[in-house]
């Protein structure tokens, strides 16, 4: 208990001063993990759009195993990205291992099973509902897709959050792929390993809970800008 | 408006931030040079000096030779000088430069219920250990203290395994926490030891035999084998760990009133 009051007390002398370290890995955070959400979303959303409408051999395969990419472990995906972008790797003159660019690599593939999987559940529902109605109105497929995406924006909100949820509190593959090198490579995940590793629990606990703190903000953020969620409306 | 106004914080919090102009390389270590605070003392001196920036990557020792054998670091510094020397063997760096050294402790419970205390030698220590049974916390990840710790037992002709021998595949502090926890011992560098925060009832229990000697050395990355690999900024910093700027550094370097490392590169002159 002591711990984790020292840990609250480390979070606000370190939120108050503004410290410099802790700016910026919150920063590389945001960027690398924002920036991996809206790669994935670009990708994920249109695909599970386009699997609830269309109807294919194999489909319920695809399916299955989009699901099942959900629980892809991030120490994995970390090795395989390590291993394609090690210098003795086949994408290895890219010089790209230990960069931000190889951390949001690996966190796009994590999360685009999550997102495309929840927005195919989502808009499988609003198809059923639609359906008669953008059959009846010759919408072609392309506009279809973009009808139901358009409709169920709420509820993709949800998926690509869920996308932000895993990449920001992630960090088996980020520490690979990334090395946790200081002013580099550094993230809240990975500094917080690093804490532990030290002994320095007070510090450690405090990181974790900015990084609680950062993940709600993000979330309200989000939920202010799209008027989602307010007293007077449903 | 606010939409607008989100897209730009997003836009900014994406764009990656200017590349500057400045050397960078990047140095495989261990734990310990990172973990005691040494590399904080060194190499931002180095960086105002040569304006030459070194990233670290803090691993064991047996990982640092994988990355410089795959050319994604520039240099290594490790403490592991068989894997080393079979490394060197292999062509992968071009030299291996002794830099400093320090010694490996026995860490365990402040009651030491095995008496390691009261060993005269390391092997002895050990021996006493696996005699009581008492609780063993072993890095088991390859890294230079995980072989310092087997030769340990290869030289006790012990082949250590049971429940009492517990190998956690974690770096040396994940060690230490582990042992701090289950009341067990260990085997740690003395640097790491000296400025761990969470020893709990964890104590200093044997050191001083020769057998514990840790040899740290420099290795660059064969530039022949990997292009790429900034050899000019390596050389740098070869020259600049065997100086006697590194010297004074390195020997002056206290945690609590006692000397991490000492020095014992051959000074340039």
């Amino acid at each position: 208990m002591n711990d984790i009051a020292q840990g609250l007390w480390q979070a606000l002398i370190l939120v108050v001063s503004l410290d410099a370290d802790l700016v910026e890995i919150t920063v590389l955070s945001l960027r690398v993990s924002l920036t991996a959400t809206l790669i994935a979303s670009a990708i994920g959303l249109p695909l599970g759009a386009w699997l609830a409408v269309n109807r294919f051999p194999l489909r319920r395969g695809v399916i299955a195993t989009l699901n099942a990419l959900m629980g892809l472990p991030p120490v994995v995906v970390g090795l395989i990205v390590y291993v394609l972008f090690s210098r003795s790797g086949p994408f290895g003159v890219l010089g790209l291992l230990f960069t931000p660019t190889a951390m949001i690599i690996a966190q796009v593939i994590i999360i685009t099973p999550i997102i495309a999987s929840i927005t195919h559940q989502t808009i499988r529902e609003l198809w059923s509902e639609y359906r008669d109605l953008l059959i009846s109105l010759h919408t072609t497929r392309r506009q279809r897709i973009a009808a139901l995406l358009w409709d169920g924006r709420r509820a993709l909100m949800t998926a690509s959050l869920a996308g932000f949820g895993r990449a920001i509190g992630e960090v088996g593959a980020i520490m690979i792929v990334g090395g946790n090198i200081d002013h580099a490579t550094r993230v809240l995940t990975t500094a917080i390993a690093l804490e532990t590793g030290k002994g320095a629990f007070d510090m450690a606990l405090g990181l974790g809970f900015v990084l609680i703190a950062l993940a709600i903000a993000v979330n309200l953020a989000l939920h202010m800008v799209s008027n989602t969620e307010r007293g007077a409306r449903w | 408006m606010r939409l607008r106004t989100l897209a730009l914080v997003l836009l900014a919090a994406c764009a990656a931030p200017a590349a500057s102009a400045e050397t960078v390389m990047r140095m495989a270590v261990t734990t310990s040079f990172a973990n005691s605070g040494l590399a904080e003392a060194l190499l931002p001196r180095f960086r105002e000096e040569t304006g030459i920036t070194v990233q670290l990557l803090i691993v064991g020792s047996g990982q640092a030779l994988t990355m410089g054998a795959a050319g994604d670091v520039d240099v290594i510094l490790s403490h592991d000088p068989q894997a080393e020397a079979a490394w060197l063997a292999e062509g992968y760096g071009t030299e291996r430069r002794e830099i400093m050294y320090n010694d490996f402790v026995i860490v365990g419970p402040r009651d030491d219920p095995a008496d390691v205390a009261g060993a005269s030698t390391a092997s002895q220590a050990i021996v006493r250990i696996a005699e009581a049974g008492a609780l063993f916390v072993s890095r088991g990840d390859e890294s230079g203290t995980h072989v310092a710790e087997r030769r340990l037992w290869h030289a006790a002709g012990i082949e250590p395994s049971g429940a009492w021998y517990r190998a956690i595949g974690q770096g040396m502090g994940a060690a230490l926490n582990t042992a701090a926890a289950m009341e067990a011992y260990t085997l740690s560098d003395r640097g790491t030891w000296l400025a761990f925060e969470n020893r709990r009832g964890l104590a200093l229990l044997f050191s001083g035999d020769p057998a514990l000697f840790n040899q740290y050395a420099l290795l660059p990355v064969n530039p022949e084998r990997h292009p790429h690999v900034r050899a000019e900024a390596v050389a740098r910093l070869a020259e600049w760990l065997t100086s006697q700027t590194a010297q004074t550094l390195i020997d002056g370097f206290h945690r609590d009133g006692v000397q991490l490392f000492h020095f014992n590169a051959h000074v340039a002159q």
